[in-house]
């Protein structure tokens, strides 16, 4: 028997709130807000109280996938970012900046998102930024 | 008050009596529930819920036995509990999920402050080792909302309610919810899928369902985000149970609910 309950973050938005993943044998079994955090003072929203269901769902994404003729396909990081890369360049070249969009995240740290930014405005020649909290 | 919890908890983890102690512990500056066991070797760390008030660090921890109790149905495990955790436990018996014979409750009393917070009817628990037996408190909240006349009280109701953004906390966290099928997600009954709830339906669905379920811990009053006070709609529920059926939940654990016999439990 193996049964930890273990501080953490909820990954959702950018608040911060705290809460216990109970963990038995290795599976999460549910988030208990954390009293003790002077963020979310024990409550969490809906999100933060059904945030462990993504970690063991048979749907999560755990590498990259690229799209061939139709078909997902798992492929290396390599070869998702130099198609990354590539498809931009023709995007940029032939509809501009302003078509393209980035997408960051409120689970990140500052700094990843000022990079992203930078990215957009600064590389590729956009404003369009936006990030997964605004769900 | 908390050496003699600890001689107690480790008593029983040395005996080999329970697997192990489900209570809570203080870490990194936080306080949350935790499962001591005679390989951890000591008892470190173990609070008994207050951090700057009295209770205010309470889990809860009844619900976190009945995970362990359903993956090792044959060990048998000790449990922090307060007097509303016991008359938890005492209903958790009744309604057959958990069982007597596989749960040593560590009893600890409330001091008056807080069970005067809670307006509680019995602020320790029988199972009591540490503290001192308080007087039960008067339902003073509970009277000040009844004293309203109807079409007001309907009316505080209703702006109480409003402020809900379904976060499903009330339920989450409620020792006594252990549907495997919750009503609060049954589409004949309540707008699944859409904010805001339905107001009143939402919450009148939960408050009947609590119905000789609730054993008034007011863990679902502390963890709503938005403080609606759900606690005093459950004590007049179950103030109604008492007075069409003569049952008070929690109270005794060999006497079954109108309800469970209403709908055919076993
Ligand atoms: S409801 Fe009663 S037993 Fe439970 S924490 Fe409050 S005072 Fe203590
Ligand atoms: S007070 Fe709230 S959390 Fe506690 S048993 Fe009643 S409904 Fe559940
Ligand atoms: S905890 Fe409060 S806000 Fe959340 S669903 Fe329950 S009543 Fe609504």
């Amino acid at each position: 028997m193996d049964y930890k309950t273990v501080l953490t973050t909820c990954p959702y938005c950018g608040c911060g709130c705290n809460f216990y993943l109970e963990v038995l044998d290795g599976k999460i079994l549910a988030p208990i807000p954390c009293k003790t955090s002077p963020t979310n003072e024990g409550k969490l929203c809906i999100k933060g109280w059904n945030a462990h269901e993504f970690i063991q769902s048979p749907n999560r994404l755990t590498g990259p996938l690229v799209r061939k003729n139709g078909e997902l396909v798992a492929v290396s990081w390599d070869e998702a970012l130099d198609y990354t890369v590539s498809r931009l360049k023709e995007i940029k070249d032939s509809h501009g900046g302003d078509s393209i969009a980035f997408f960051s995240s409120a689970k990140v740290t500052n700094e990843e998102n000022y990079l992203l930014q930078k990215f957009a405005r600064a590389g590729i020649g956009t404003n369009s930024v936006d990030h997964c909290a605004r769900l | 008050m908390i050496k003699t919890v600890q001689e107690r908890v480790k008593a029983l983890l040395d005996s080999g009596e329970i697997a192990g102690f489900l209570g809570l512990k203080e870490a990194g500056g936080h306080i949350g529930p935790h499962l001591f066991t005679p390989e951890e070797n000591g008892l470190d760390g173990l609070v008994l819920g207050d951090w700057k008030g009295p209770g205010d660090a309470r889990y809860t921890l009844n619900k976190q036995l009945i995970h362990l109790a359903r993956a090792y149905p044959d060990e048998t495990f000790g449990v922090l509990v307060r007097g509303c955790d016991e008359r938890g436990l005492k209903s958790l018996y009744v309604w057959n999920q958990l069982s007597p014979e596989k749960v040593v409750p560590v009893g600890i009393a409330c001091p008056p402050e807080l069970a005067k917070a809670c307006e509680c009817s019995k602020p320790y628990p029988d199972a009591l080792v540490a503290g001192e037996k308080g007087e039960g408190c008067a339902q003073e909240t509970l009277k000040q909302v009844e004293a309203l006349g109807l079409a007001d009280r309907f009316g505080y109701w209703q702006k109480e309610f409003d402020r809900c953004i379904k976060c499903y906390g009330c339920r989450d966290v409620c020792p006594m919810c252990f549907c495997k099928e919750c009503s609060l997600e049954d589409p004949d009954l309540v707008n699944t899928g859409d904010v805001p709830p339905d107001n009143p339906t939402f919450h009148l669905t939960r408050a009947v369902h609590m119905a000789g379920r609730c054993i008034d811990c007011g863990l679902c009053n502390e963890v709503c985000p938005v403080g609606i006070p759900l606690r005093t709609l459950y004590k007049k529920v179950a103030d109604i149970i008492d007075e069409e059926f003569g049952y008070r939940t929690g109270q005794a654990a060999d006497e079954k609910s109108p309800l469970n016999i209403l709908a055919g439990a076993s």
